[in-house]
């Protein structure tokens, strides 16, 4: 579990977030999802200690981020995963030789067992041929999944995501936002999602975060979002023609 | 106030390039693919253009000798001074500052763009350790790219004098052993390792803090080359004057 008290980031006298108090609950999908500019991706690199908050604290697991010296900082770097936007591949690695990577850094297996987990992985978000191709030899699918496996490798215990279905078809977003999802459950981890989609608020949205500039503005989950009185939250919602549509269909009763 | 702020950083990245070391057996692959990229790879065109320079710094002492009482043997030893002493070490690490410098700036900078190097820094690696190290002891190598291309424009003022017809081969070697002080080829080494270093780590500067995307990678490798150049030239002028001036 990941709890956030009090949470305050700022760039060149501009604040981004303004007391953010959260917690992400292990072995579920928690989604920070929010308009553009609300802050969510500055969230999560507080999260993932890319940005040093200036006020507040995060806690992983009860061990609170700013209590932890470099060693225990380092340790807890090896105990996250994460999936960018762009899915952040190393181009000139092979499919195979991006998920080893982490192996290959962090432990001190034998070339045989990481090649053994690479090929467990791979076969678990179904690119079992992929193995031997660049990264820009694979759709922009499988370059997703390539990066939830290298995310996954290490067995993390927290996995975040930064709009993993971004710039996918309907479809292939489906499969990415399920994979997350059976993953998070198979191997118990602290799953945290930034996303503005609302399909995959709807598909695997246990617990969502909703930001509005820098703020807090609500949280529940995906049955709660759709009821919810929250201006911000249906001015989002329901941005979106089709959800508008079947808005309306709910308040007429049908 | 500006160039200070970059120098500052720049010194705070050489403290990072040693700090946290990645680990050594992916170091070593690191390293050997650095030394293919970024020496075998200038060999080529580091070995042509030292060919016509030298060839063109033959052909030009010739045709300025024009007095019958200076001996034809100058030729080979203005050859031998002018390429030993700059063009080898400066003139060639200036168009690598080209080559190689925009090789590291984008290579670099493309990472950054596409979050490469965040991703090295989530999964708690010193991305600037990983990234520039390797290239800092790649260019170790690059005194050898120097000497070759010493012999391969001696080789090609050689050529050129004595098949243009400008010197007979005799005078031309005779030129070439006349008065040789083997500190020249201290000093041009020492200035050939000094250059090394900042090929490596001005262009990695450059790509590793840049910001934005694929036109601000393109102005990353620009600025990358010209800032390599002004040190080099600078520390050019300041070793020549520490080290020949006594």
């Amino acid at each position: 579990m990941i709890a956030v008290t009090d949470l305050h980031k700022g760039f060149n006298g501009e604040e981004i977030l303004k007391g953010i108090t959260a917690t992400f609950e292990r072995g579920k999908t928690n989604l920070i999802i929010g308009t553009s500019g609300s802050g969510k991706t500055v969230f999560l690199k507080c999260l993932l200690g890319l940005f040093t908050p200036e006020q507040g604290t995060i806690a992983y697991d009860g061990t609170f981020a700013s209590d932890m010296n470099k060693e225990q900082q380092r340790a807890l770097r090896e105990q996250m995963g994460m999936v960018f936007q762009g899915s952040a591949l190393f181009d000139s690695m092979t499919v195979a030789e991006n998920v080893m990577f982490p192996l290959q850094m962090f432990t001190k297996q034998k070339k045989s067992e990481m090649l053994d987990r690479v090929h467990a992985v791979l076969d678990r978000v179904h690119l079992e041929n992929a193995d031997k191709k660049l990264p820009s030899e694979i759709s922009g699918g499988m370059q997703k999944r390539v990066a939830i496996a290298r995310a996954v490798v290490t067995r993390p215990k927290y996995l975040f995501c930064d709009e993993p279905n971004s710039g996918l078809d309907p479809r292939t977003a489906i499969v990415i936002d399920n994979l997350i999802k059976e993953i998070t459950e198979e191997n118990d981890i602290t799953t945290v999602i930034n996303t503005h989609d609302m399909n995959s608020v709807m598909e695997i949205g246990e617990k969502i975060i909703f930001m509005q500039k820098g703020h807090l503005a609500w949280e529940g989950d995906k049955s709660q979002i759709f009821k919810t009185d929250n201006k911000a939250v249906t001015d989002f919602v329901y941005s979106s023609n089709l959800f508008k549509k079947v808005r309306e269909a709910q308040l007429q009763g049908l | 106030m500006f160039y200070l702020d970059d120098i500052g950083r720049y010194c705070l990245m050489l403290k990072g390039i040693f700090s946290k070391m990645t680990k050594g057996s992916v170091l070593r692959t690191l390293i050997f693919k650095e030394i293919d990229d970024l020496i075998i790879g200038s060999l080529g065109i580091t070995m042509f253009l030292a060919f016509f320079i030298g060839a063109v710094v033959a052909i030009q002492t010739a045709l300025n000798l024009t007095n019958p009482l200076i001996p034809k043997e100058l030729i080979g030893f203005a050859s031998r001074q002018s390429i030993i002493l700059e063009f080898a070490p400066t003139f060639i690490s200036v168009i690598m500052a080209g080559k190689v410098g925009s090789f590291i700036t984008s290579s670099i900078g493309t990472m950054r763009v596409t979050e490469q190097i965040d991703a090295l820094e989530v999964m708690g690696i010193n991305s600037i350790n990983y990234l520039v190290f390797p290239k800092i002891i790649a260019m170790l190598m690059y005194p050898f790219v120097i000497a070759i291309a010493m012999f391969t424009g001696i080789f090609g003022g050689y050529i050129a004098g004595v098949y243009g017809g400008f010197v007979s081969s005799s005078e031309f070697i005779t030129g070439l052993q006349e008065d040789f002080i083997p500190f020249h080829l201290v000093y041009a080494f020492m200035k050939t390792f000094l250059f090394a270093f900042f090929l490596a780590t001005i262009p990695s500067f450059h790509g590793y803090y840049m910001r934005g995307g694929a036109l601000e990678v393109g102005k990353a490798s620009t600025s990358a080359f010209v800032w390599t150049t002004v040190v080099i030239v600078i520390s050019n002028y300041v070793l020549t004057q520490l080290l020949l001036s006594s």
